[in-house]
């Protein structure tokens, strides 16, 4: 094989090396790495923006949308059973304060279309609902790891409080629930 | 003339259990080629919650007479790509099937081409025909410079 050829060879196959280390460097490096971290109190960051497909009518919603809104964001699902219990609730939430400003978003993860609508009519969801298809919005920008997750934005689209990870309206979940929403109301 | 009539048979016993399967898949088939989004494992080996869900909602789906292919864009159209075991045959997917077969026809011909190249060099260095020198009794001969150091030591030691 002529010298330069070898060369060439050499150099192309360093480069290929090269390219697959870096990219699994990468990967390692930004795995599992969402834009909002795992605790939030005590920081004051911009809530991941999104525009989800919504369920309960056609079109879109994104979350920018609502600025000038205190929005309580709650991933949920049909098939999660906390969901179930923490559904009236939130409803109940959404019904008390919205003359205050105030909007629960439902954001629907991983589910079916039509066991999601089914659900909402079941529970009497009667706040805006969207659905996160791929479930990247709840994972990888919100760095969620299941349903219910709940995040709360003040009226200036920064998050408040910390996420709640479990049903709203039982026992310690509650008294956060409280304290975060009195804490994005005062935004 | 047979032989073309017992591969044509063959061929035929081998398509008909295939559209057998597209046309009227079974919850078990399916299970192994769908993906529980997030346990990351094939719907027949998770009992999650939401793969219990897939499942139920996999068979409403062959209660409606749906075909393989028909559930699967559905499974895709509710969840996304990552639902099928294998990525389809298409776009940039369409790597994941080719790539494989390409690094091993790549990796065969750069072993096979080495490995030419090896028994050629043998070759070379092998002496002319004849030219075996019966003293060296096999072995290769020296480098001259060495051979000259060599008996150069020998001689101060034979002193």
């Amino acid at each position: 094989m002529p010298a330069r050829l070898r060369l060439a060879a050499q150099v192309s196959a360093v480069g290929v090396v090269s390219a697959l280390l870096g990219l699994l460097v990468w990967s390692v490096a930004t795995e599992g790495r969402s834009k909002v971290p795992q605790r939030l109190e005590g920081r004051t960051l911009a809530a991941p923006d999104f525009e989800l497909a919504r369920i309960d009518r056609p079109g879109t919603l994104s979350l920018v949308s609502l600025r000038g809104k205190v929005v309580v964001v709650n991933f949920w699902a049909s098939w999660c059973k906390p969901c179930k219990e923490e559904a009236p609730f939130l409803e109940r939430t959404w019904q008390r304060y919205r003359s205050q400003g105030l909007v629960v978003l439902g954001v629907d993860y991983n589910d079916v279309d039509r066991d999601a609508r089914g659900f909402a009519r079941r529970y009497g969801m009667t706040y805006p609902l969207v659905r996160d298809r791929r479930g990247t919005v709840l994972v990888n920008d919100y760095g969620g790891t299941g349903v219910p997750e709940t995040f709360f934005v003040d009226r200036k689209g920064k998050l408040v409080g910390d996420r709640i990870r479990g049903p709203v309206d039982d026992g310690e979940f509650r008294k956060r629930f409280d304290r975060y929403l009195r804490l994005a109301l005062r935004s | 003339m047979r032989l073309a009539a017992a591969l044509l048979l063959g061929a035929l016993a081998l398509a008909a259990p295939a559209g057998a399967s597209e046309e009227r898949p079974t919850l078990a088939e399916l299970e192994t080629e769908l993906y529980c989004p997030t346990c990351a494992s094939p719907l027949d080996q998770s009992d999650a919650p939401i793969a219990q869900r897939m499942k139920a909602y996999v068979s409403d789906l062959i209660a409606e007479g749906r075909t393989k292919g028909e559930i699967k864009e559905e499974m895709v159209a509710q969840f996304g790509e990552r639902v099928l075991a294998a990525p389809p045959r298409r776009g940039f997917n369409l790597l994941a099937w080719v790539l494989p077969f390409a690094g091993l026809l790549v990796g065969g011909g750069a072993v096979g081409f080495a490995a030419w190249r090896w028994s050629r060099g043998r070759e070379d260095d092998a002496p002319p025909e004849g030219a075996a020198d019966p003293a060296l009794n096999g072995r290769s001969r020296l480098d001259p410079e060495l051979d000259r150091r060599l008996d150069e030591a020998l001689a101060r030691y034979d002193d």
